[in-house]
């Protein structure tokens, strides 16, 4: 494994009252993808929003790029090259594609692929094709396309995508996989929640399991594909 | 059989974009009819019209021969129309038990009594429904303290209040995890087939729509573009084109290859 | 006649301009903080105050030209670098509480400026000099129009440029346009949103003191242009369309135009009688804003406004009292009968036990809608009024004895809330607020200009209850008995069916219209039960005090109902009874003692908002959830 890039010691979370997060450890190597996974409810979304400081309730040690990130406010998380992609796409939609993308501008940064609206309509060629259109007449898809970019803009070095493939159509799932091959060529880290054992097999280095908020498995992709106990008891049917 | 529900050319349009055009199909009671499709594809704007909560431009919607296109979402659960949400909408400030029981109260026309004590009126008929859906322990807990698949439930015993004739499932099973996914379709199925009731549903998750649907529909861009049985809608090949891909990433083994035992998985998702 | 005409649609585009700036800040503000700030008002005040005084100093440092439009600018400046601190100190606290509870928060810094105002300014009015080089008339039409309107035409389609430019051609425009759409993504991509807010909140102040300070030479500087200028613009920004720019001077030009022309009508002979349409201006806004609302729900070029993530939390279900609620029920009804006799000694106890149990309906009415229907109410002061004035009128005007009155006057409210109500319930949040607003602006105009029912400004006299409840103890066992029987019949409603259905339609419209609900219906009903209720307050206060003015139902009245309600706990049944009591309590015992009671009971509603953000009753209860035991825990709430 490459040089850590994110590590998180014993994170708690809560909602509410409620824990959901119990001391989970996680690690995500320079230019490595790591799927995040677990059902639903097993706090792969809540870990995401923990790490991006976006849930004042967590407690524990999140270190990036060798600095401290626990107790930052988002938007500084962020500045640390440190991207997310939310769950349910969060576009501006009276905002057009370009507008969308110009909120998320960052300054270049070292270490990170740079970015740029015109690499990224070579990545997202749909995009390229509708810059002036309102992020609201786009379809599903599209958004998420869109989504993604937005949070490139900021040229992180590491991106939370946080369930891509939930509630589109396989066909856009296809997509979804080609572009996070492709963005790891370009060096970039991706930690990847994901709930579907094909999507993540196809893209991940590494996986780590979570059940009802704590780690039950971390290892090689290829190490959880084999183990069919593993994947029947935290995963699938 | 004869229909119980009748869809013929219905059409929406939105801001001169044709959401819905021209859909036509039949549902006969006790079937589980899926209607799958790409984002936008047009699934809730159906939906939308055959419950009354849009208006289509034209077309009818008739259930057991009465034309209903139009009315209210009200009127047109008096007629016999149940339904559940994407996202589950259920009343959070009430107990379990309370919800279902506001379905009854508005059922038996007791809206707008002023001193009787709501929660003493049609608690056991209540209790029944839970205990049909496997909440019957749970009937006192504040709803709002449920996980979401129970959630799911809630709505499913609230649309069976009054006995409809014709249920419309918007993402049963969305939000939910893979098992309580066929648990609770496979619920759906045991309660329909024992009361003869209709489901129309959609849904993302392919697994469970080639497991449980009867007959599935495929929309894309408002239109429909292949209807009939699971292995049919499998191998035609304009709908692998437009929604199911090449097939390498879906889900489950069973989906991502067509033709192999669904019947298989319905058997091992069976109440645990 | 025809250039008489012309004439007034100038006169109404200048008014347009006023209207304008005073409204777009308020809009900017509500757009990305989702904050409606009650303090604009005052900025607009304070704004005209600063001008004034910086006038006052510049004049003899710098030629009267420079001086005057300095001091204008620097009142802008001024007053954003106020937005700047009142941000920084008081609304940062308070973004991620329920809207309501930001409102009440804002509404506690217009108490508090207005007392600054009071202390720095003094209570008379003061007119500042006329702009030098604008005093003077141009001929248009053959008739006489004053330059410096004709300067200020111009000053609000500017102003409306420069915004358009920020928010279309600069990368802080779209900033603040995504923050107003999602300002947590917008904060996960990098912006610090904090800074976001101050700089919005000083950029919306410092537009309103500029419409303020602009009035300089056209009206003098008063305390009661805080609350006198809201009203007006919040109308501007409903009708324009929350958040929308555009929208706001839209509807500044709309509803400055249509008053212009009403007042170049002035009076008419229809079918013999005379009408005034000057006079209709106090409330033509009004009826602008209640047709656009109801034809465009959210404004002429407002969108509809997306869920505000992160709101209260789950109510817990309402279960009936246990015994140790009954005892204290019993204890307190106890004391409460018995109360005349300590009355001995100190009577003017029993003369604030009236009003504090008249509070105690007004606000508990209030709750009715407010809590288990979610309607949000901003004029519940309208069936207050209509109760006490419809109980004047029925013992003047038809000159009934005291007693049916009393028992009638609850009528005209109810018929009120059925006509208000109609329109109300078809709309939500926000817009529900300020069209009920609306509608007690209306009411409150109404009594104001009827000389020959209402007695116009002066009010009505000699109202007094018959000799049965002449004295004040009779008096105080007849409001016990009425506000006990109508408090237990309210609790007893929620309890109802009819209470859950109301909580039903506000839980979830979509499940409960899907399950035969109608929820407009049952809305409705529920709007005029509280009007009923809130009627008979009204009717016991006009009694209580013998004489009503138009002050009674002023939009103060309809604020202190909110305070007390939010103040209880919105989500608990007994809150707008502790509510109204400790409200009226306070508010009693700071008018004795200080002069400044209103920035004093400003900062003790800043302080519980910040403290209690769940109300009293609230609080209290989630810290007996916190205190005892798990078991006693997982048994029951309330």
């Amino acid at each position: 494994m490459s040089a850590t890039l994110l590590s998180v010691r014993g994170l708690d979370a809560w909602y509410g009252r409620a824990q959901v997060l119990y001391g989970v450890d996680l690690e995500v190597g320079d230019g490595e993808v790591v799927a995040l996974m677990g059902r639903n409810g097993a706090g792969k979304s809540t870990t995401m929003k923990a790490i991006m400081g976006l849930l004042a309730a967590r407690r524990g040690e999140i270190v990036f790029a060798g600095e401290r990130i626990d107790g930052m406010a988002p938007y500084r998380i962020s500045r640390a090259g440190l991207g997310y992609v939310p769950e349910d796409r969060r576009i501006f939609t009276d905002l057009t594609v370009l507008e969308n993308l110009e909120v998320g501008r960052r300054p270049l940064r070292a270490g990170a692929p740079a970015w740029s609206p015109e690499r990224l309509f070579a990545l997202f060629p749909n995009l390229g094709r509708m810059p002036q259109r309102p992020g609201g007449r786009m379809s599903g898809g599209e958004q998420q396309m869109l989504s993604v970019a937005r949070t490139l803009m900021g040229n992180p070095r590491l991106v939370l995508l946080d369930e891509p493939s939930e509630g589109v159509a396989p066909v856009i799932v296809e997509q979804m996989a080609d572009m996070i091959v492709e963005l790891k060529k370009q060096g970039l880290s991706v930690l990847l929640s994901e709930q579907n054992v094909p999507f993540a097999s196809a893209v991940s280095d590494r996986a780590c399991v979570l059940e009802k908020g704590q780690v039950r498995f971390v290892g090689a992709m290829a190490q959880l594909e084999a183990d069919e106990a593993a994947r029947r008891e935290y995963l699938e049917v | 059989m004869t229909a119980l529900l009748k869809v013929q050319g219905l059409r929406k349009t939105f801001g001169g974009v044709h959401a819905v055009e021209d859909v036509s199909f039949e549902l006969a009671s006790g079937e589980l009819l899926a209607m799958i499709g790409p984002n936008g594809a047009g699934k809730s704007t159906c939906f939308n019209m055959i419950n009354g909560q849009l208006a289509p431009d034209s077309g009818s919607v008739a259930l057991g021969g009465r034309e209903i296109a139009g009315r209210p979402p009200r009127e047109i659960w008096r007629l016999g129309v149940g339904r559940t949400f994407q996202v589950a909408a259920t009343y959070a400030s009430m107990t379990v038990v309370e919800n279902v029981q506001m379905a009854l109260l508005s059922l038996h026309g007791q809206l707008f009594r002023l001193w009787a004590r709501a929660a003493a009126l049609h608690r056991s008929e209540a209790l029944e429904l839970l205990a049909a859906v496997g909440l019957g322990q749970r009937a006192d807990e504040p709803c709002s303290t449920l996980a979401y698949g129970d959630l799911k439930r809630v709505e499913l015993a609230i649309a069976l209040a009054n006995r409809p004739a014709l249920l419309l499932m918007d993402e049963p099973t969305a939000g939910m995890a893979p098992l309580e996914r066929n648990a609770l379709m496979q619920l759906t199925r045991d309660l329909v087939k024992e009361r003869g009731i209709g489901v129309l549903f959609t849904e993302h998750s392919m697994d469970v729509v080639f497991a449980h649907a009867d007959r599935i529909m495929v929309l894309a861009r408002g239109r429909l573009i292949a209807e009939g049985a699971p292995a049919a809608i499998r191998d035609d090949r304009q709908v692998r084109e437009v929604y199911f891909g090449s097939g390498r990433l879906v889900r489950t083994a069973h989906a991502a290859a067509p033709g192999s035992a669904a019947a298989g998985t319905r058997a091992a998702a069976g109440p645990p | 006649m025809l250039s008489g005409f012309a004439g007034q649609l100038l006169n109404g585009l200048a008014g347009a301009s006023t209207l304008f700036l005073l409204a777009v800040g308020l809009s900017l503000i509500f757009g990305v903080t989702r904050i409606v700030n009650f303090a604009h008002g005052s900025m607009f005040m304070v704004g005209l105050y600063v001008a004034y005084s910086l006038a006052q100093w510049l004049a003899p440092l710098a030629g009267g030209a420079a001086a005057f439009w300095l001091s204008i600018l620097l009142s802008a400046a001024a007053v954003g670098a106020l937005g700047v601190l009142v941000e920084l100190l008081v609304l940062r606290r308070i973004y991620r509480v329920p809207e309501l509870f930001q409102l009440l928060a804002t509404f506690a810094v217009v108490l508090v400026l207005r007392d600054a105002a009071l202390a720095i300014w003094g209570p008379d009015d003061l007119l500042g000099p006329k702009a030098p080089g604008m005093k003077g008339a141009v001929q248009i039409l053959g008739r006489q129009f004053p330059q410096y309107d004709l300067f200020l035409i111009f000053v609000g389609p500017a102003v409306l440029a420069l915004l358009w430019l920020l928010l279309r051609r600069t990368r802080l425009g779209v900033l603040i346009r995504a923050a107003t759409q999602d300002r947590e993504m917008v904060g996960a991509l990098g912006v610090n949103q904090a800074w976001l807010f101050t700089g919005i909140f000083a950029l919306g102040s410092a537009l309103a003191a500029l419409g303020g300070a602009l009035q300089l030479p056209r009206e003098p500087a008063n305390l009661g242009l805080d609350l006198g200028t809201i009203g007006d613009a919040f109308v501007v920004v409903v009708v324009g369309g929350m958040g929308s720019i555009p929208g706001a001077y839209l509807a500044a030009l709309i509803i400055a135009e249509i008053k212009a022309v009403c007042y170049g009508i002035g009076a008419v002979q229809v079918f013999g009688a005379s009408f005034s349409f000057s006079k209709l201006t106090l409330v033509v806004e009004f009826i602008v804003m209640a047709a656009v609302l109801i034809w465009r729900p959210w404004g002429l070029l407002g969108k509809p406004q997306g869920m505000v993530r992160g709101a209260a939390a789950a109510e817990a279900p309402i279960r009936p009292m246990r015994r140790a609620g009954v005892v204290a029920t019993a204890a307190l009804g106890a004391a409460l009968l018995a109360l005349p006799l300590a009355g001995q000694a100190f009577p003017y106890l029993t003369v604030l036990m009236i009003d504090l149990l008249i509070a105690v309906l007004f606000a508990t009415s209030l709750h009715f809608i407010m809590g288990p229907g979610g309607m949000h109410s901003f004029g519940h002061a309208a069936y207050f009024g209509l109760g006490a004035y419809g109980a004047a009128a029925l013992l003047k005007g038809l000159a009934l004895p005291m007693e049916l009155a009393l028992a009638a006057a609850p009528l005209v409210a109810l018929a009120g809330g059925l006509l208000f109500g109609w329109f109300a319930v078809r709309l939500s949040g926000v817009y529900l607020a300020m069209l009920t607003l609306a509608f007690a602006q209306i009411v409150w105009s109404i009594v104001y200009q009827w000389d020959e029912v209402t007695g116009g400004s002066n009010g009505m006299v000699g109202i007094w209850p018959s000799a049965r409840f002449a004295s004040k103890t009779a008096y105080y066992y007849l409001t016990l008995a009425l506000v006990g029987a109508s408090v237990f019949a309210l609790r007893r409603m929620l309890f109802a069916p009819f209470g859950y259905a109301m909580r039903a339609g506000r839980d979830s419209p979509l499940r409960a219209e899907s399950t035969g609900i109608g929820v407009i219906g049952v809305h409705w009903a529920g709007f005029a039960i509280a009007s009923l209720f809130c009627g008979l307050a009204g009717a016991l206060y006009a009694f209580g005090k013998g004489s009503i003015s138009p002050e009674t139902i002023h939009v103060g009245r309809s604020i202190d109902a909110l305070v007390m309600v939010l103040l209880g706990g919105v989500q608990t049944l007994s809150g707008p009874i502790v509510g109204s009591a400790v409200f009226t309590w306070l508010q009693d015992w700071m008018i004795r003692a200080t002069d400044y009671w209103r920035a004093l009971l400003g900062f003790a509603i800043l302080v519980l908002v910040l403290a209690f953000p769940q109300g009293i009753v609230g609080g209290l209860a989630a810290a007996w959830e916190r205190w005892r035991p798990p078991a006693a825990a997982a048994e029951g709430r309330r």
